[in-house]
């Protein structure tokens, strides 16, 4: 396969296509041919190289350049923390690392910094032959240090479908950061199709960011349901008119689906399943919640089957494995992916349920429910508790909380209920970021326990 | 399952005191969000209310606990609020139906 830099030139991207950042741009025609590396080009040659950047313009342009021509390309989700980055390095075998910053966390490390700047010299001479770059990607938002997950670029296109020629090429938008796969994907459709794309950039208000949209006639925009609500809630809304709307990310609820249908009415809405671990999955064109009982066993390029309510997948476009020496198997022995993603089959039709291992996704930002249920546990009133998601419309799911009190008595009354409620809740905002504290909390007479005496998860 | 606080009755709550129960619920999650809410009026739009998303996810939670609805979920006609007016309405609009059910 072509590297990246091939592929962008085999598009032909037209002189006013460009990735464009709040304060800068870059032409695609330019990061075809250019080269922003200069000499250090050679000395990333066949090299494990870290992309760690500021913005997400030079993530964008660094993945162009090393595709290809690095051995390895690592690539640091902006919200890496930095105690784990030593991990990383290692865990990847680092060997360069590619910035378009000074970066304190990296002043300890003996991996050789290089800078990225403007695409300004020409390559010459040619190019070696392009190597088959391993792309590395990170598992997103869990506690403890990131999953490193390994691609190849073949794997991580075999989604995208070739642009038509003679139809109008799109301008793509996405609310993700490319840095995390839900936005790769997007950057590599619009590089694959020479096509404009809009980054966003965390900074930036929401109202300027639909601005932008709107002024650069964006034509294709993808996001997390949440990512959507927030658009719908805004009376900027109607400043764009995407023709395509795309969510993924988290589950896609009829609500927001029917809201995204009355404000586009003329878009195609397509609502996607895709994980870093099992790729793009499926998509579901029909504007309905879940997803139709025959795609599960149905032959098609990517498998689908349900196992104890959980759903697995086999796919080409996988990843081949977790990097690192104590890194468990991704895939079965038939070759799936274990998602941990529950659903229930009703009416033809099935729906996600929430994560096997009860992890709660609040807005995209994820929530381990024994984090919370041990700052809960330490009120001086609580004997257990329970926490799990609840299905919110704004967010997906919020964090809720079924308590059983030491004294049960103690909320015998509304107002007793209430001040010990608010006491509970104040204490773990207190302690935790405010996604996990609890935003209900439910007081209930005991609380289920398994044979093996731990806390019921799936009692109802 | 919905604490019945607000109306025990088989009547719904009156537009009135949905209003103040949801500008209540507004005030509270400010006070307790550390944000700092601007005045509410009709026309205040929610994006520039001072309040951010998590915090209209935990106020339709508790709302939801409190009155026994989302109206989001339930609606028929999809439609998302964009003013703390709109937001009112939705929770005027579905409240009795619920009441009566």
């Amino acid at each position: 396969m072509s590297d990246l830099r091939a592929l962008l030139a085999q598009a032909r991207p037209e002189p006013g296509a460009r990735l464009e950042a709040p304060q800068t741009s870059l032409a695609l025609r330019d990061l075809a041919g250019l080269t922003g590396l200069g000499s250090s080009r050679a000395a990333l040659a066949g090299r494990n190289v870290m992309v760690r950047t500021e913005r997400q313009i030079t993530a964008a342009q660094a993945l162009v350049e090393l595709d290809g021509l690095a051995r390895r390309i690592v690539l640091c989700p902006p919200d890496l923390a930095p105690e784990h980055l030593e991990h990383v390095l290692r865990t990847a075998e680092v060997d360069a690392v590619v910035i378009d910053a000074p970066d304190a966390a990296l002043a300890r490390t003996d991996a050789p910094l290089q800078t990225l700047g403007q695409p300004d010299t020409p390559l010459l001479p040619p190019p070696a032959p392009a190597l088959e770059t391993e792309w590395v990607l990170f598992t997103s938002g869990t506690t403890g240090a990131p999953k490193l997950v390994t691609h190849s670029l073949a794997g991580l296109t075999g989604a995208i479908t070739p642009p038509q020629g003679g139809a109008p090429r799109p301008v793509w938008a996405t609310f993700y950061d490319v840095r995390r796969y839900g936005g790769l994907q997007i950057l590599l459709r619009a590089l694959l199709g020479g096509c404009a794309l809009v980054l966003s950039d965390a900074a930036e208000e929401f109202r300027d960011h639909l601005a932008r949209l709107a002024g650069l006639g964006v034509t294709h925009l993808t996001g997390t349901p949440s990512h959507w609500r927030r658009l719908l809630m805004s009376p900027d809304a109607t400043r764009i008119a995407p023709a395509y709307v795309r969510l993924s990310g988290e589950i896609a609820d009829q609500p927001v689906l029917d809201g995204l249908r009355a404000m586009f009415p003329t878009a195609r809405i397509v609502h996607a399943y895709a994980s870093t671990e099992a790729g793009v999955g499926f998509e579901v064109t029909d504007g309905l919640e879940g997803f139709p009982q025959d795609f599960v066993g149905r032959p098609s390029p990517v498998e689908l089957r349900v196992i104890d309510g959980v759903l697995h997948i086999r796919s080409p476009r996988a990843a081949f494995g977790y990097l690192g020496p104590d890194a468990p198997m991704l895939v079965d022995d038939d070759g799936f992916i274990d998602s941990g993603d529950m659903v229930e089959l009703a009416g033809g039709r099935w729906r996600f349920v929430g994560r096997r291992n009860g992890v709660i996704n609040v807005g995209g930002l994820k929530v381990h429910p024994e984090e919370v249920e041990a700052v809960v546990n330490s009120h001086p009133a609580v004997r257990m508790s329970l926490v799990r998601a609840r299905r919110n419309p704004i967010t997906g799911a919020v964090v809720t909380a079924d308590v059983a009190l030491i004294e049960p008595n103690a909320a015998a009354s509304p107002e007793q209920k209430a001040a010990l409620r608010a006491s509970i809740m104040a204490m773990c905002r207190s302690v935790l970021p405010t996604h996990k504290a609890p935003a209900t909390i439910r007081f209930v007479p005991d609380l289920a326990v398994t044979a093996g005496g731990k806390l019921d998860r799936f009692h109802d | 399952m919905p604490d019945p606080q607000v109306h025990a009755s088989g009547d719904g709550p009156s537009d009135a005191s949905i209003r103040a129960l949801v500008a209540t619920a507004f005030e509270a999650t400010a006070v307790d969000q550390q944000r700092d809410l601007q005045p509410l009026s009709d026309e205040l739009l929610l994006l520039e209310s001072g309040l951010d998303s998590l915090c209209f996810a935990i106020i339709v939670a508790q709302l939801e606990d409190e009155l026994g609805v989302d109206p989001f979920s339930e609606m028929d006609d999809a439609f998302f609020p964009t003013t703390f007016g709109e937001f009112v309405r939705l929770y005027q609009a579905a409240a009795p139906d619920q009441a009566a059910a």
